[in-house]
């Protein structure tokens, strides 16, 4: 082959550039590349996060609808028949009607019933003669969760049932005193009461932290894996603009998919979005900082997909599931577990998409997450740029 | 004008490992240097120091006046490095890699322009730029991950084993290559673990264990066992009798088989050469002294090979068939969705013979012993083991042959003894006979010592040893070994083939695969795989025979295997004319 002259011809030292706009670009162009062919990619960065949402908005429903509950009517009194009715009229329960306690205590211990209400004899007289009508109302203790809300839901149908009755009294304990004051409950940001407003929000900041996460920690521990990380080091290019070059991408990425999940959640699951969208662009891309730092920092450190993966699975989804508040309420976690959730970045991420979506744009609540969030991701960086050198040397 | 490359006092150490001992080496433009030495003798790590992919422990490396550690950055811009696998990204076009490769070398405009039509020129890939480069044979890639690292075009060049997996035929060209560019004044350096690819080179430097055995070039090497290389011939009592005496020997310092006769490697005193016309007389062979070659100056300067007794074969009953052929196939074929690994392979394998499949990395050798030996189903064909028919009797056949896997297969979480218990059971040993076989392979191999240890850290030749015994407990009629011999020394690989040819005198037939061009020369009969294909099949000596030409009087193994794929590209062409 007929070679010219070399740009530079030996013992000359040639100039090293530590930053080089030209050599990122081409990073970040080969890199585009790669999302784009690579089906998995685009997978975990589109398809993943529709099927999570599905998942989280309808198979993770704290609501209750049409659990099944006995109902035994001791007494033929027309007020027993009455509330019978308004037990089987509300739409959180599915109604087995009984006239004998011991026909639904098999039922309940088969399993079938979650409780069951029993209005006693003498219900009828009871409530003529002015006393205090007696209901009584057993729950199957083994789901608790569930427990309180039949035995809470039944206390209410009852209530309800009292009040529309005689438009003097209120309440079950006013049922005699008829005070006349009215006590009524309004639930702020999601006045439905429908969990689903509050998991969908939530459900984006899994998503979110799942994909920049794993989708990080994949594609840097597979250039070590396919040799490819020593073609690169022995480039001249730096070490800074490798990481840059992965990282600018799938930030971009991560962005895109946050869209995508708040086009979903605001068309298909109706929530409301009452924030702006530029705060919660803002909002994703702090998020981003930690995330993608941690998959480049796990990455780093195990140098292999699969041990990677299963890092960011247990380092990233699961504390951004458990810990986050997306589905247990911190204030209730014991104290130690709530000193541990303020290193999680997904949990001012949940508090500050909740609050975008149901409230509004509320900067006091924004910016001590922001703050928060670059703190963590500051961490990640550094450890990462500590543990990193363009070396093959461990 | 110094060195291109200067290596001082290098050690490197990972943890307690020693990779690299002291090295002093100087490397000199515009020429090839062979760096060779078997698998784990420290070439990559060498590689990568000089790199500067890597820190030294102790003492310097310098590129072309450039310390690796302080300069890395100059060093990154005057070398082009090509690590093992290519290291390119397959998801990516041709074109693409190219591109990315020369940005990043700050390559652009004209120059960028001038420089991808020369490399595509000159690496035969201009049809091939919109292609993916995982989608490339072996040596595309190969090209490919060439034009990638010479892209700003280096003052040194670092080839880490490129020959690896790629075809005869493209290694070819590859030579071709690296001699232009080292004639234009490059420094090129080529590690590879064959030992006859350092005789192309000018200069060679022999790593074992971390050390350096020899530097300069390869005739100065092998020219000091000029008279001392022999070849011995017409031996009608059995050549492998022959070796197995001749190996014992004192005035003999390495032998192998070589097609239908011995090679022999005589040891420095004055009585050897009679020692050897008188033993070789008495078993009717012809001596005549041939050209010496590298792999046999480096057995001799590590101390020569080992002796000729096999414990073990000594131990084993002469194995009987029912039938004179031990392993058979008709049209065997296999498909994997639209790609043909194997097509349409035929062969009969004679009991008590040694029966080679050889050929390239991917070209369908592994599969066709997979059918044969039950581990995959055929798609059409017939495949039978000592009588019994794959298809209908599998199990039956399995209990006859023995397997020994690439890489020995052994489990490290388990003792030395616990895997001998494990292949026993697996082979369906029982009672008082199983553990009869398993003192006894215990006592043969030597392996007393170890019995507690795992097999991860057994010294290499120990872990063969034991993937044998693993293998040979249930006294297999047929043993198949999958490249038994990659990633081993030749002294280790020595000691295995005078088992081999032990077994083989007990009536033990043996299949086995490799892509060591040498290495088929200690078979019977060779089967050449090309593109899932035999394209010949004949024994090692009519096949150099056929490949005989003005330009290769005496052809190598290698030589003949590229004659003959060559010859067959050329008919496939007449064909398609007419």
């Amino acid at each position: 082959m007929n070679v010219p002259a070399s740009t530079t011809s030996r013992g000359d030292r040639p100039a090293a550039a530590a930053f080089d706009l030209r050599r990122l670009i081409a990073l970040m162009q080969k890199e585009g590349l790669q999302i784009v062919r690579d089906p998995s990619a685009l997978i975990i960065a589109f398809v993943l996060p529709v099927v999570l949402l599905f998942l989280f908005a309808y198979a993770v429903s704290l609501d209750v609808e049409g659990v099944r509950l006995g109902v035994v009517l001791e007494d033929d009194g027309v007020a027993a028949r009455q509330l019978a009715n308004a037990y089987a009229a509300t739409p959180f329960f599915e109604v087995v009607p009984a006239y004998d306690r011991r026909q639904v205590q098999e039922l309940l211990v088969a399993g079938t019933l979650r409780g069951f209400v029993v209005i006693p004899e003498g219900f009828d007289g009871a409530l003529a003669s002015g006393g205090e009508p007696r209901v009584q109302v057993i729950t199957d203790g083994s789901q608790p969760n569930t427990a309180n809300f039949v035995s809470g839901y039944a206390d209410g149908v009852l209530a309800t049932w009292l009040a529309s009755r005689d438009p003097t009294s209120r309440g079950v304990g006013s049922a005699s005193g008829g005070s006349g004051i009215a006590l009524e409950q309004r639930f702020w940001f999601n006045p439905e009461l429908e969990s689903r407003r509050i998991l969908v929000p939530g459900a984006i900041a899994i998503v979110i932290a799942m994909i920049s996460i794993l989708l990080t920690a994949l594609v840097v521990a597979r250039e070590w894996e396919r040799g490819t990380m020593e073609a690169l080091f022995s480039t001249p290019v730096s070490i800074f603009e490798i990481l840059l070059g992965k990282l600018l991408p799938y930030f971009a990425l991560g962005l895109v998919a946050t869209l995508i999940c708040t086009l979903l959640a605001v068309t298909v699951f109706g929530v409301p979005l009452r924030g702006s969208v530029v705060a919660l662009l803002l909002l994703s891309g702090v998020f981003l900082v930690p995330a993608l730092g941690q998959g480049l920092l796990i990455s780093a450190l195990t140098r292999n997909q699969f041990l990677a993966s299963q890092l960011a699975l247990v380092s990233g989804f699961l504390p951004a599931f458990l810990l986050s508040g997306f589905l247990f309420p911190i204030d209730s976690m014991p104290r130690v577990i709530q000193w541990v959730t303020a290193i999680i970045p997904a949990r001012y991420f949940v508090s500050s998409l909740q609050t975008v979506f149901l409230a509004g744009d509320v900067w006091s609540i924004f910016l001590p997450d922001i703050f928060a969030m670059l703190a963590v991701g500051a961490v990640f960086f550094a450890v990462t740029a500590l543990t990193t050198r363009k070396s093959l040397d461990r | 004008m110094g060195a291109a490359v200067e290596i001082r006092g290098l050690v490197k150490r990972f943890g307690d490992l020693v990779a690299l001992n002291g090295l002093d080496i100087d490397i000199q433009a515009g020429a090839l240097t062979g760096l060779v030495g078997p698998d784990g003798a420290g070439k990559t790590t060498l590689m990568r120091l000089m790199a500067a992919l890597m820190a030294p422990s102790e003492g310097c490396v310098r590129v072309d006046g450039f310390d690796v550690t302080t300069d890395a950055d100059v060093v990154h811009i005057i070398t082009g490095y090509m690590p093992q696998r290519f290291g390119l990204y397959e998801d990516l076009s041709v074109m693409e890699n190219l591109q990315t490769f020369a940005s990043l070398r700050g390559l652009g405009g004209e120059q960028r322009r001038s420089t991808f039509e020369r490399l595509l020129h000159f690496t035969r890939l201009e049809p091939f730029t919109r292609r993916l480069a995982g989608q490339l044979s072996g040596g595309m890639k190969q090209k490919l991950g060439l034009a990638c690292a010479l892209m700003a075009r280096p003052r040194v060049l670092l080839l880490d084993e490129p020959s690896v997996g790629v075809d005869p035929v493209s290694r070819q060209d590859l030579w071709r290559m690296v001699g232009e560019l080292t004639s234009e004044g490059m420094a090129v350096v080529w590690s590879t673990a064959y030992l006859d690819e350092a005789e192309r080179c000018a200069h060679v430097l022999l790593l074992n264990e971390g050390g350096l055995v020899y530097q300069g070039p390869p005739d100065e090497l092998t020219g000091r066992l000029a008279g001392r290389s022999l070849r011995v011939d017409e031996l009608p009592s059995g050549r492998r009798e022959f070796l197995a005496a001749a190996l014992d020997a004192p005035g003999v310092r390495d032998g192998v088989i070589q097609g239908a006769g011995v090679r022999l490697v005589l040891a420095q005193e004055p009585t050897a050469a009679a020692e050897v016309e008188q033993l070789a007389a008495a078993h009717g062979g012809t001596v005549r002294s041939v050209p010496p070659r590298f792999e046999d100056a480096f057995i001799d300067l590590l101390g020569g090979g080992p002796g000729g007794r096999s414990a073990i074969a000594e131990r084993l009953e002469t194995v009987r068939l029912e039938s004179e052929v031990a392993v058979s196939c008709h049209h065997l074929s296999k498909r994997f969705g639209d790609f043909v690994a194997t097509d349409d392979v035929s062969f009969e394998v004679q009991q008590g013979e040694i029966f080679g499949l050889l050929g390239p990395n991917g070209a369908g050798k592994s599969t066709t012993f997979k059918m044969l030996c039950g581990l995959l189903k055929a798609s059409s064909g017939e495949a039978r083991v000592a009588g019994y028919d794959l298809r209908t009797a599998s199990g039956a056949a399995k209990l006859s042959l023995g397997y020994m896997a690439q890489k020995f297969s052994l489990y490290g979480l388990l003792s030395v003894r616990q895997n001998l218990d494990f292949f026993s059971g697996v082979y369906g040993l029982k009672g008082r006979l199983r553990r009869q076989r398993i003192d006894e392979m215990i006592e043969t191999f030597a392996l007393g010592p170890f019995l507690n240890r795992s097999p991860d850290v057994l010294p290499l030749g120990f872990k063969q040893r034991l993937a044998l015994a693993c293998s040979l407990m249930h006294r297999p009629a047929v043993l198949f070994l999958d490249e038994p011999t990659s990633g081993v020394d030749p002294i280790t690989r020595r000691e295995f083939w005078t088992h081999i040819n032990g077994l083989v005198r007990r009536g033990v037939t043996v299949m086995v695969t490799t892509h060591f061009m040498d290495e088929a020369e200690y078979c019977d009969r060779v089967a050449l795989m090309h593109q899932a294909k035999v394209i010949a099949l004949d024994t090692p000596d009519a096949l150099k025979a056929e490949a005989r030409s003005a330009t290769h009087p005496d052809p190598t193994m290698e030589q003949a295997f590229i004659a003959l794929v060559e010859a067959q590209i050329a008919a496939g062409q007449r064909r398609a004319a007419a």
